[in-house]
């Protein structure tokens, strides 16, 4: 951690388990680590993730408890779980629509990244250990989603478990060794659950690190200027556990409209079908979260080049670090940086738009349209074309380029500079070292 | 080479999608329901009025293997009495076990014979055929989806259970289904290969394995409700909404309170978070 421990031991025993294992004093700090006080509310989704993580565990946990890991047992269980298991119909929609919640927050969390150059240096390490997560959460989810054993659930692990099959040579023996057989079936089921059960604290494990590379440099802050004096932060606690707790109450009231009064919202039908491999449904979709890669694998005609896009369009997010030239932190201070990332943002939306459909479908059903190459030009496969290119060009050409030919605005010396110059902004018997309490 | 032949097939696939024929489905005619929005609840005695019909006229093909029969008498469910509140001492629900048409195949444990015994209250409604294959070979090929789910694995739940279950109409002249297959509208499917008139006119929808199931008066209602096959249709398609869904009611309950307390809870932590953050500028 950052800076000298302020904790005194003041009982004997305080002492003698500080001499021996300093927890306390490890807790101690952490609740008074110095954080910026000119955090917004995008800086809550921290706080929200971690809630987030351990609602999944301590559901995922319960769940698996009732569950059974069968190819024949797999979708009666979860039945099972809706209706005789006590409140697990509760505990299930928790689980499943907190998957979706954990995403809508991660997503949060690395836009706002993005935005306040949270990746620069000296964060570059705390950034790749960011993306790690998402990665495996990803996987986690995807596991997840198999388990239910219905229609979707089968259709989706052959699909993804074939992309991998794209790469030469290795590829199918990869596939026949992660299905545990020459097709999906129950052995996949079983690996699946296991996995499923690792990866969370997996990501746990991960989130230690992250909060720690975090605690070395400590927060960035919407201004993107570095803390100067202690008059910059506050403690973390009371301040921000506050906050964090306020933000984290709003969201779980999101959260609850969904568990309460449209938990299948997010799901799909097909689902409620138990799997079969002899009837394919008409439309295989993943969840939502992964449509954006969805529409960029499908946005190339050939399987191999495909799958290489979607891995370079998670590559981009890991490099992100080195792509931007850029020595001003925060995009507040960079008009046109701004812009492009406004545009980034919806054309994220678009893909996962375009994941959605089916890439012949047409985007006006009014129009005609031409043939271009493969497909007409009036279809979802072209507008992902666009947006995939945009996607590519933002990090590839545009962040890299921005930084060294922009003119940023001017920064603030100091945190407390734009605070203070603001005239709203000092009210009267405001506390001149606010540092102090708590 | 090979690639190269399959990217070319994959090419030509994506552009010749388009000119195959596309499965149509005739737009749903939606229902108001008891149980549409944030905080409808089932309607009991049209849960009631919906097991008669599933019981009389569905149950003949179609099992319903997550509802046992004392989830009938469940809280929420079409028999629930706050008399009984162990649905199995339910006397209705004892007598719906006792004189269900099916018995329950057992094993006789003295000679290990394959036997049947009656119903109890404690086993699912006992399902028409004894497997899928007699399930198929008694329905022209086609297996009749088991119903416990039927409302969350469709496209419009309930009410494209209605639409499919009350459509009872001649089929159009022009139109010849194949052998043991009926036209529906409401069945997403393609029959342009069995028409015969006007090729820009094709009948929207498909050909399902099931007759039309029901006309007027075909169940009675004990407590004096119309019977029209559009009102069973209705009541069974609201009975089945309950099958997939048997806890709604209570989740929607729950979520009432829920939003309260989360709703009261959210101002006190901002108003903490104001008076902490008093004396700070930021």
């Amino acid at each position: 951690m950052s800076g000298p421990s302020t904790y005194e031991p003041k009982t004997a025993i305080e002492r003698w388990l500080d001499a021996r294992l300093p927890i306390v004093r490890f807790s101690a700090d952490l609740l008074d680590f110095p954080t910026p006080k000119n955090l917004n509310y995008w800086w809550t989704f921290g706080g929200i993730l971690a809630f987030c993580l351990i609602t999944q565990i301590v559901t995922g946990i319960i769940l698996a408890m009732h569950y059974n890991a069968s190819g024949t047992g797999a979708f009666a269980s979860v039945q099972h779980i809706m209706r005789d298991v006590n409140y697990g119909w509760l505990i299930r929609y928790i689980h499943a629509n907190g998957a979706s919640m954990f995403f809508i927050a991660v997503y949060i969390h690395i836009f706002r990244g993005i935005y306040y150059g949270s990746f620069k240096a000296p964060r570059e390490v705390l950034w790749l250990i960011g993306a790690t997560i998402y990665l495996v959460m990803m996987a986690t989810a995807f596991f997840g989603y198999v388990l239910p054993w219905g229609q979707m659930s089968f259709w989706g692990a052959k699909v993804i478990t074939n992309i991998f099959g794209a790469i030469p040579v290795l590829g199918p023996p990869l596939v026949t060794w992660l299905v545990g057989g020459f097709t999906v079936d129950a052995p996949t089921l079983n690996r699946f659950f296991s996995l499923h059960y690792l990866l969370p604290f997996v990501i746990a494990g991960l989130v230690g690190l992250h909060i720690w590379a975090l605690h070395v440099p400590g927060n960035n802050n919407p201004t993107g200027v570095n803390v100067k004096t202690k008059s910059d932060t506050v403690p973390f606690h009371p301040y921000y556990t506050v906050k964090d707790s306020f933000a984290v109450s709003v969201f779980v009231i999101l959260f609850a409209c969904f568990v309460f009064f449209m938990p299948e919202a997010l799901g799909h039908v097909d689902n409620y079908i138990p799997a079969n491999p002899l009837a394919t449904p008409a439309h295989i979709v993943p969840e939502w979260y992964l449509l954006p890669y969805y529409a960029i694998l499908r946005a190339i005609p050939d399987k191999l080049s495909g799958v290489i896009a979607m891995g370079s369009a998670i590559a981009c997010i890991f490099a992100l670090p080195w792509l931007d030239t850029s020595r001003v932190r925060s995009m507040r201070y960079r008009p046109q940086a701004k812009l492009y990332f406004g545009i980034f943002f919806v054309v994220c939306l678009i893909l996962g738009f375009c994941g959605a459909h089916e890439p012949d479908d047409k985007l006006w059903p009014g129009s005609i349209g031409f043939q271009l190459f493969d497909s007409n030009i009036n279809s979802y496969v072209w507008l992902s074309r666009i947006a995939a290119l945009y996607y590519f060009v933002y990090f590839l050409v545009i962040t890299p380029l921005l930084g060294l030919r922009e003119t940023p605005l001017p920064a603030p010396e100091s945190i407390s500079t734009p605070v203070l110059s603001h005239p709203a902004a000092t009210p009267a018997g405001a506390v001149a070292a606010p540092e102090e309490k708590g | 080479m090979l690639r190269k032949v399959l990217a070319l097939a994959v090419l030509l696939g994506l552009a010749a999608a388009p000119a195959l024929a596309e499965t149509t489905q005739a737009p749903l005619r939606e229902q108001h329901w008891s149980f549409n929005g944030p905080l409808g609840m089932y309607d009991q005695a049209q849960l009631q009025r919906g097991f008669k019909v599933y019981a009389q006229v569905c149950s003949q093909c179609h099992s319903i293997n997550y509802i046992a029969f004392h989830n009938l008498g469940d809280p929420g469910g079409p028999f629930w009495n706050p008399k009984y509140p162990n649905s199995n001492d339910n006397p209705v629900v004892k007598a719906i076990a006792a004189g269900w048409p099916r018995q329950v195949p057992d094993i006789n444990a003295d000679t290990g014979d394959a036997t049947h015994r009656p119903a109890t209250t404690a086993d699912v409604l006992v399902a028409p055929f004894p497997n899928d294959a007699a399930a198929r070979a008694s329905n022209g090929g086609a297996l009749p989806p088991d119903m416990s789910l039927l409302v969350s694995a469709r496209e419009g739940g309930p009410s494209y259970v209605y639409n499919i279950a009350s459509y009872n109409a001649p089929t159009p002249a022009g139109l010849t289904p194949p052998p043991g297959k009926y036209y529906n509208p409401y069945f997403s499917g393609d029959v342009s290969g069995s028409w015969t008139g006007d090729p820009n006119k094709v009948p929207v929808g498909g050909f399902i394995g099931m007759p039309p199931p029901l006309t007027d008066c075909k169940v009675t209602f004990d407590d004096g409700t119309p019977c029209a096959k559009e009102q069973e249709a209705k009541d069974v398609a609201a009975f089945l909404m309950w099958a997939s869904d048997p806890k709604m009611d209570e989740r929607k309950q729950m979520g009432l309170a829920v939003l309260i307390y989360l709703g009261l809870f959210s101002g006190l932590l901002y108003l903490s978070y104001r008076q902490i953050w008093r004396g700070v500028a930021h």
